[in-house]
């Protein structure tokens, strides 16, 4: 898969839930609609959280990969 | 989103253990585009306080695991039982059980009650402290941090006569 081009790169890798989500949050507060935020977690909670997330907020989760107990999500600002 | 969906949590207990849930969640659902309001009340006005001073007491309570933060892998999922008899008696034993859970919730990136708090404030929710309990405990506004709100049951009621989730903590 193509690597999706992002505006903002956040890393949470070592942060527990409920703070990846928080922090997700607060960086998409400060991009425009239509940009993109790259996040980094090592939380194996945050994949079902982030979907749950985005379902609730209606930003897109354009992407999700893992690699090596290392998760990568892609969001899109509604 | 159309219609904004509400949280109402009463916070009544302030052991360290207890005071986690109403911050992760209220923060959480403010995250989530939610209203989130907390009531603190009881044994749960403590957590207003500029200085959170939160413990937590393995004594008469079995279901606490006691896990070291140190060692290897194997030895820190060991789940210690403390028998009443010297966690009841024990000086200092509170406060060590406070401590190795601190060190814990640290080492697995989860944050403090007071960075949570801090985020709720950040995001927006409301917190509510209760006056009739205030004035029973002998608590001043200057022991609590700025931006609380005060009030009583019917104030968190009106707020929650709407809420979509409604919880006790």
């Amino acid at each position: 898969m193509s690597e999706i081009t992002s505006n903002l790169e956040l890393n949470c890798e070592g942060l527990n839930c409920p703070l990846p989500i928080l922090k997700t949050k607060k960086a998409i507060d400060s991009l425009n609609s239509g940009e993109v935020l790259k996040m980094i977690a090592t939380d194996p909670g945050s994949v079902n959280d982030m979907a749950s997330w985005a379902n609730r907020t209606g930003h897109e989760l354009v992407s999700h990969t893992e690699s090596a107990g290392v998760h990568t999500f892609f969001i899109r600002k509604k | 989103m159309a219609d904004t969906k509400k949280l109402a949590i009463i916070a009544s207990q302030g052991t360290l253990d207890w005071g986690y849930p109403p911050f992760i969640l209220a923060s959480t659902a403010a995250a989530m585009d939610m209203e989130a309001v907390i009531f603190f009340t009881f044994y749960g006005l403590p957590l207003l306080k500029k200085e959170i001073d939160a413990k937590v007491s393995p004594h008469c309570n079995p279901a606490m695991p006691m896990k070291m933060p140190f060692g290897s892998k194997d030895f820190q999922s060991i789940n210690w039982p403390i028998p009443n008899a010297i966690s009841g008696n024990v000086p200092g034993f509170d406060n060590m059980a406070t401590m190795l859970m601190k060190e814990t919730f640290k080492k697995k990136g989860v944050a403090t009650i007071e960075q949570l708090r801090g985020m709720c404030q950040e995001f927006g929710v409301r917190f509510i402290a209760c006056q009739m309990t205030m004035e029973v405990f002998g608590f001043e506004k200057e022991e609590f941090i700025d931006g609380v709100e005060y009030g009583g049951a019917a104030t968190f009621l009106e707020y929650a006569a709407d809420a979509d989730i409604s919880l006790f903590i």
